[in-house]
């Protein structure tokens, strides 16, 4: 048996860049940052693509919410080995909530036997839209996927969970988010980037998903974590052991 | 309010950060509710019912939510949330938490909101967004709301109530349309003597400068020395050094123990995300320039091959 796989990717901030709020706390600062596709989602499209290279699945679908640039994403993720690409076109940036009831809309007219998602996206680090995705789809979800074996009604996935390693075994169709170590992705090849911009793309404007997408919540001010006050240089471990015996006190 | 707050615990004890979850709830209301989803899970829920301010205990006891999956205890949750129209819910933000959060939340149609660090009101909340480097304050508009919160940034609520609340069990058998989608394989679990990475007072944290997973052997005598235990950084983890579990930073593991030793840890954003509200940080990098020098209180230049000896022969 052979499935469809649909993969979500969002363009974000690249993740080499180090924001920082706006002097009026209205937001952050992004200048004129490198945007690339959020590293959680591009392990996703690397899964998905090794999956078809193995031989269980016969399409992958790429969808994005996001503005038109978005479709750079989009297209880098064909030129890793996706067949077609769908843009959600919005100007607005959208909460968890509502990306997981316009995908669930996307999720319904594909029909896809898997999804996978990043656990998070960098910019919000909310870590919440797969799994609200899966509950509006009543799917079975793994999440902090760290390894997929693809069964024929089932997919086994090994989560990275604070005690240690978990393997569950979910009914397809089913949701998975990833998390670092399930794979490294490849770096797209020039011919494949070229065949990339004649894969299909399809852009649908937000308001055909018919969902309601306004806000819950309002960021009221963005600001600067807690600065540590720089520290000293200690010459040698022993004058490091009195300073946290006699300053610090944390050793007795 | 009414507050909910979701226990972290395996069938037996209840886990420390849900004490500190508990402290979140009260800044919100006086005494609290505890929901306790298990197999066999009445000492977690006796454990639960000890708890200072909470009022009341409810433990959904059912041999199919032995490992808390979240297809199965979201709808359980969903019902009493609905049923005893609370106004907040709080979860820890571990990987139980963020789990089961987001899925609970989709069925009640809120949008949740992660990694709490402050409660500022009953609806504004304080999170750090862009792996920390900025403090987002946000304000919700649902009148259910659901948050998860960060251990590390509240204190632990005693264990000393001396009228135990009274614990009220839930009916977990019709367990709705979702039973049977997942179901649990195997697990590896780290088994140590030491304590947890996330409520430990004292961490030596090794990163890719140890080189290899034997290395590591003299962090471990180190912590012992000062009842600690030992985490790693991302690059340890990914090179194999140390195990997932292990990893502190922005997608591993958030701590602030009394002390914090970061060996042979170049300092990247996501690490320090996860480690920079220790109280003290030592680090000890042959590479003076390393990012982690930024933040240490205390900071050695030195090969730690040299350094580590030395300060085992002077701790002990």
């Amino acid at each position: 048996m052979t499935i469809k796989v649909l993969v979500t990717v969002k363009r974000t901030i690249d993740y080499n860049f180090k924001v920082r709020p706006l002097a009026d706390g209205s937001g952050v600062d992004i200048g004129n940052a490198k945007m690339s596709m959020n590293p959680f989602c591009e392990i996703a499209v690397e899964e998905a693509v090794r999956l078809k290279e193995k031989g269980g699945v016969d399409e992958i679908i790429v969808v994005s919410v996001g503005a038109k640039e978005s479709q750079e994403q989009i297209r880098a993720a064909l030129a890793l080995g996706a067949d077609r690409g769908i843009l959600i076109e919005t100007d607005t940036p959208l909460e968890p909530l509502a990306l997981a009831k316009c995908l669930k809309v996307v999720a319904e007219n594909e029909q896809p036997q898997l999804i996978i998602s990043g656990k998070q996206s960098i910019d919000g680090d909310n870590n919440q839209t797969g799994q609200m995705l899966a509950a509006l789809l009543g799917w079975p979800q793994g999440t902090f996927a760290s390894e997929l074996l693809l069964l024929d009604d089932c997919i086994d996935v090994t989560r990275e969970v604070d005690s240690g390693l978990q393997t569950l075994r979910l009914k397809l169709p089913a949701l998975i988010t990833t998390d670092l170590r399930l794979n490294v992705p490849r770096y797209a090849a020039l011919p494949n980037i070229m065949k990339a911009k004649r894969k299909p793309l399809q852009i649908i404007p937000i308001v055909d998903m018919g969902v309601d997408v306004s806000p819950r919540t309002q960021c009221i001010k963005v600001e600067l974590p807690k600065q540590r006050q720089s520290g000293v240089k200690v010459s040698s471990v022993q004058e490091l052991v009195e300073k946290l015996k006699a300053e610090a006190k944390v050793i007795l | 309010m009414k507050v909910l707050v979701i226990a972290e615990h395996d069938n037996t004890t209840l886990k420390e950060v849900s004490l500190s979850v508990v402290t979140a709830a009260h800044t919100l209301a006086a005494e609290v509710d505890i929901w306790v989803a298990g197999t066999d899970c009445s000492d977690a829920a006796i454990a639960a019912a000890k708890v200072s301010g909470v009022a009341q205990v409810f433990c959904a006891d059912n041999p199919s939510l032995k490992h808390q999956l979240a297809e199965e205890v979201a709808p359980l949750l969903a019902a009493i949330v609905a049923r005893e129209a609370y106004s907040h819910v709080l979860f820890a933000s571990t990987t139980t938490g963020k789990d089961l959060l987001p899925r609970l939340a989709a069925l009640l149609d809120v949008q949740p909101i992660s990694d709490v660090i402050e409660v500022l009101s009953a609806d504004t909340f304080k999170r750090p967004i862009y792996a920390g480097n900025s403090i987002a304050t946000i304000k919700s508009a649902d009148t259910l709301v659901c948050l998860s919160v960060r251990g590390s940034s509240f204190d632990m609520t005693t264990t000393e109530n001396t009228s135990p609340a009274c614990i009220s069990s839930v009916d977990a058998t019709a367990t709705s349309e979702y039973k049977g989608l997942s179901a649990f394989v195997s697990e590896e679990l780290a088994v140590s003597e030491r304590p947890d990475l996330t409520a430990a007072k004292v961490i030596f944290s090794g990163g890719r400068g140890l080189a290899s997973s034997e290395n590591f052997d003299i962090l471990y005598r180190l912590a012992d020395l000062l009842g600690g235990t030992v985490g790693a950084s991302r690059a340890a983890v990914d090179a194999g050094f140390a195990s997932n579990d292990m990893q502190v930073g922005q997608t591993g593991k958030i701590v602030a123990p009394d002390l914090y030793v970061a060996v042979g840890v170049s300092g990247a954003i996501q690490h320090l995300a996860g480690m920079k509200e220790s109280k003290v940080i030592v680090a000890i990098n042959k590479d003076e320039d390393a990012p982690i020098f930024e933040v240490a209180d205390y900071g050695l230049v030195a090969d730690l091959f040299d350094a580590l000896p030395e300060l085992e022969s002077l701790l002990k």
